[in-house]
């Protein structure tokens, strides 16, 4: 029964909430390591990215929430993502038209690419502020949980409970199927095969007759996609503020790099390595103790690693021992 | 016409900027964002050393800033009483112990033959050496942090001298001139371990490790209350120059002010922060000096050398990484400088202000706009760039209160627009930095 109850406690507290964290950083890290292998730049304006999907949608959901319309017992957000997705794609295909098109075409190292991104992020933060201001918004609704504690407590007889929030499972089955669709997209179809070719080497697929200004149009149209997703979905798990979404940018770049800048796989790994490194060193560990660990030896402190305030430590760290022991990170990425 | 005259007419253009201020707005203003504007030149510069010399790519610059500020408070603050002996030396001892567990680690790893048994070894080091360090650790921050919270529960400063004072001493304010160069040394000496484990690897992962090594800089000083009181601030810092108030007591002081037609307490504003632009303006003088002189020393060409072609440097016997470490802790050490002296003026420390977009993006877009790899370049940058940093957003309230002149006063499109005006700096800041790079990448004044 112990047993059981601090697996309950340990899942409720640190394996869901990673899992959930995990995919929204899988799905940021994905929208950073496609960019990274195709126009062959680390994009510091990403996490604006994500912040620009997320207030569409959630300017949307208010539309909606006014309008009367929801989805019953899901968030109003799934409904209004489609539209928030369609606003970021024309957001960033426009960057793409107006500044880095000009830079490919020049042949531009990458450091001044980054450079460039470091302005398009200023814009980017500003016109999120100047439109939705910089305070937190909660657009959350519908059911908040699936399983309560009162309800699986009632259900099992266990002494400690586990609430599932419905936030939480949506993320993961979204970021299920927003991943399978990916793969589909880069494993079966021509343009997502020739994404991959072009990836892989560029003069190769150039002389293959691949059409690069296709394939960069498709990377910004799946990265807008990705990054809406995965900020509406932090959002939804947590709330939506813009500064937020600039400081996820630390993880994020962590996760792709930790699985392999350019790698598509890295980058799911390296986003729950991080995660579950974030959340279980943060975590205090007392109450799981408590029921494993006999009477006399129970812990008096916290038993908390770190705390909380220090969680981008933790990514750091991360970074810098794979970066140390493994450069091209733990699935083998580009390293140009 | 000459180069020397395009850049000279280029400073007098923004020098213009700020008397015109002077006369439109007042002289407190433009001489409060002139001293600041000295400080973002150092920044600059420091800056402008690691990526216009070397082409280090360094986004933590706000980190190194923010570790000037809490020299500042380390060396200028009174030391609160019996906090060393209450804790102090416990937290110091702790501070070694972890510091002799990761090198401990790092020996291990370095001596012992490859395989699992050095694997688990250094593991089993580091996870002891944390436990007894959090042991240490803890007891003595609960300590420090227990006295007289309200108003302390930090270390203090070592300023001795103004803990002994009575009446005003001024060598206890002048003490605190003393962090300027501390300030510039805690942050070589974070550059160094950022650059002993990150220098060498790829350019984007530098600019992410010094990314996050700022974030993490930034919340020790947020929530190590013991180190400078966190979140709650210290403040009233003591200062290198007079007081307002002593000012307008002295009555040679007011008679002086009398026969120039001011009144005292404008004359005495006035004073303040004109003793301070001058010794501002010292440091950036001196500063620019060496950058020059580095620039033009063998020592600099090899950098640029190194910068232009890695491979051909590496061949003629250059050892890059090296190379590239020294130059990385220079240039943080200036920024570590400009710093200390950033938060002497404001007399307080804040680590909620430390923000990446003002202290490390604002930083570059005023080396990148001014020139990147010529020091003047960098200096005329953070003139121009902070001042319109500044002034963007009255421009940008009056240029709205144009545009909805035909708007009733209480209509939501008005006032939205009223309120998004504080961000409209962020969107002209990125324009300009965009447009910059197009147009003229090489910037305002390029390098020779």
């Amino acid at each position: 029964m112990d047993f059981l109850n601090a697996l309950v406690v340990l899942s409720n507290f640190v394996l869901i909430p990673a899992v959930a964290y995990g995919s929204q950083l899988a799905l940021g890290a994905l929208g950073v390591t496609l960019i990274y292998g195709i126009l062959r730049f680390s994009n510091f304006a990403h996490g604006d990215t994500m912040a620009f999907g997320t207030m569409l949608v959630v300017l949307i959901t208010y539309l909606f929430q006014s309008w009367g319309i929801s989805l019953g017992p899901l968030p109003t957000a799934l409904l209004a993502l489609p539209f928030g997705i369609l606003g970021c794609m024309l957001l960033v295909l426009f960057t793409d038209r107006a500044v880095y098109r000009f830079y490919r075409q020049q042949k531009a190292k990458p450091v001044v690419l980054v450079i460039v991104s470091m302005g398009v992020m200023f814009i980017m933060n500003g016109l999120v502020r100047f439109i939705i201001g910089p305070n937190d918004q909660r657009f959350a609704d519908g059911e908040r949980f699936i399983i309560s504690v009162r309800e699986f407590k009632q259900l099992t007889g266990l002494s400690e409970g586990l609430a599932i929030r419905t936030t939480q499972g949506i993320t993961v089955v979204t970021a299920i199927i927003v991943v399978a669709l990916l793969f589909w997209f880069l494993n079966r179809t021509r343009t997502g095969k020739s994404m991959r070719a072009y990836s892989d080497n560029e003069d190769l697929a150039l002389l293959s007759g691949i059409n690069p200004e296709r394939v960069v149009l498709y990377t910004w149209l799946i990265v807008a996609a990705l990054a809406t997703v995965a900020g509406t979905l932090y959002g939804l798990d947590k709330t939506f503020k813009p500064f937020t979404y600039f400081q996820l940018l630390l993880p994020i770049f962590a996760a792709a790099i930790v699985g392999g800048l350019g790698n598509p796989l890295g980058a799911i790994a390296g986003g729950f390595v991080i995660a579950f490194s974030e959340v279980t060193i943060t975590y205090a560990w007392k109450k799981v103790l408590k029921y494993l660990l006999p009477e006399n030896l129970e812990p008096s402190s916290l038993m908390q690693l770190i705390s909380t305030d220090y969680k981008f430590a933790v990514s750091f760290a991360i970074l810098v021992i794979v970066l140390l022991f493994k450069p091209t990170g733990l699935f083998k990425g580009k390293s140009v | 016409m000459s180069e020397t005259t395009k850049n000279i007419g280029l400073f007098a253009l923004v020098a213009c900027l700020f008397v015109l201020t002077g006369f439109m707005q007042s002289w407190n203003a433009s001489l409060t964002i002139l001293n600041m504007a000295l400080i973002s030149a150092i920044m600059a510069l420091g800056v402008n050393l690691q990526w216009g010399f070397a082409g280090l790519f360094n986004v933590g610059v706000m980190g190194f800033v923010a570790l000037g500020g809490l020299a500042t408070v380390l060396i200028g603050a009174k030391p609160v009483e019996g906090a060393w002996s209450a804790g102090g030396f416990q937290i110091l001892l702790a501070l070694v112990l972890g510091a002799a567990t990761v090198v401990a680690a790092i020996l291990a790893y370095a001596k012992l033959t490859k395989g699992r048994m050095r694997n688990i070894g250094v593991v089993a080091i580091l996870l002891v050496g944390f436990f007894i360090y959090r042991g240490v650790f803890d007891p003595g921050v609960a300590a420090v942090e227990a006295i007289n919270p309200a108003t302390n529960g930090n270390l203090g400063g070592l300023n001795w001298l103004a803990a002994a004072r009575d009446s005003d001493v001024r060598s206890a304010d002048l003490f605190v001139l003393l962090a300027w160069p501390v300030g510039g040394l805690l942050a070589a000496g974070a550059a160094w371990i950022i650059g002993k484990t990150a220098l060498g690897l790829r350019s984007d992962y530098l600019a992410i490790a010094t990314l996050g090594i700022a974030e993490i800089i930034i919340a020790i000083m947020k929530n190590e209350d013991w180190l400078a009181r966190g979140v709650k601030n210290v403040s009233g810092l003591p200062r290198p120059v007079p007081y307002e108030v002593t000012l307008q007591d002295s009555a040679s002081f007011v008679e002086r002010a009398n026969a120039l037609g001011l009144d005292a307490t404008t004359a005495s504003t006035l004073w303040v922060k004109t003793l301070y632009a001058g010794l501002f303006a010292v440091v950036l003088i001196l500063m620019l000096i060496m950058a020059q002189a580095a620039l033009k020393s063998p020592w600099g060409r090899m950098m640029r050398a190194i910068r232009d072609n890695e491979v051909a440097a590496q061949a003629m016997g250059k050892d890059v990484t090296k190379r590239h470490l020294q130059i990385f802790i220079l240039g943080s050490a200036i920024c570590g400088i400009a710093g200390a002296m950033m938060t002497t003026l404001d007399g307080q420390l804040t680590p909620g202000t430390y923000q990446p977009l003002r202290f490390t993006f604002l930083i570059w877009l005023m080396v990148i706009v001014g020139g990147s790899g010529n020091n003047f370049g960098a200096v005329l940058g953070g003139f121009l760039i902070y001042f319109l940093w500044i002034q963007v957003e009255p421009m940008g309230a009056w240029l709205i209160d144009v545009l909805t002149s035909g708007l009733a006063d209480g209509n939501p499109v008005k006032e939205h627009l009223k309120d998004g005006v504080a961000y409209m700096r962020l969107m002209t800041m990125g324009i300009v930095l965009l447009l910059v790079l197009r147009f003229s990448p090489r910037g305002l004044i390029p390098e020779k």
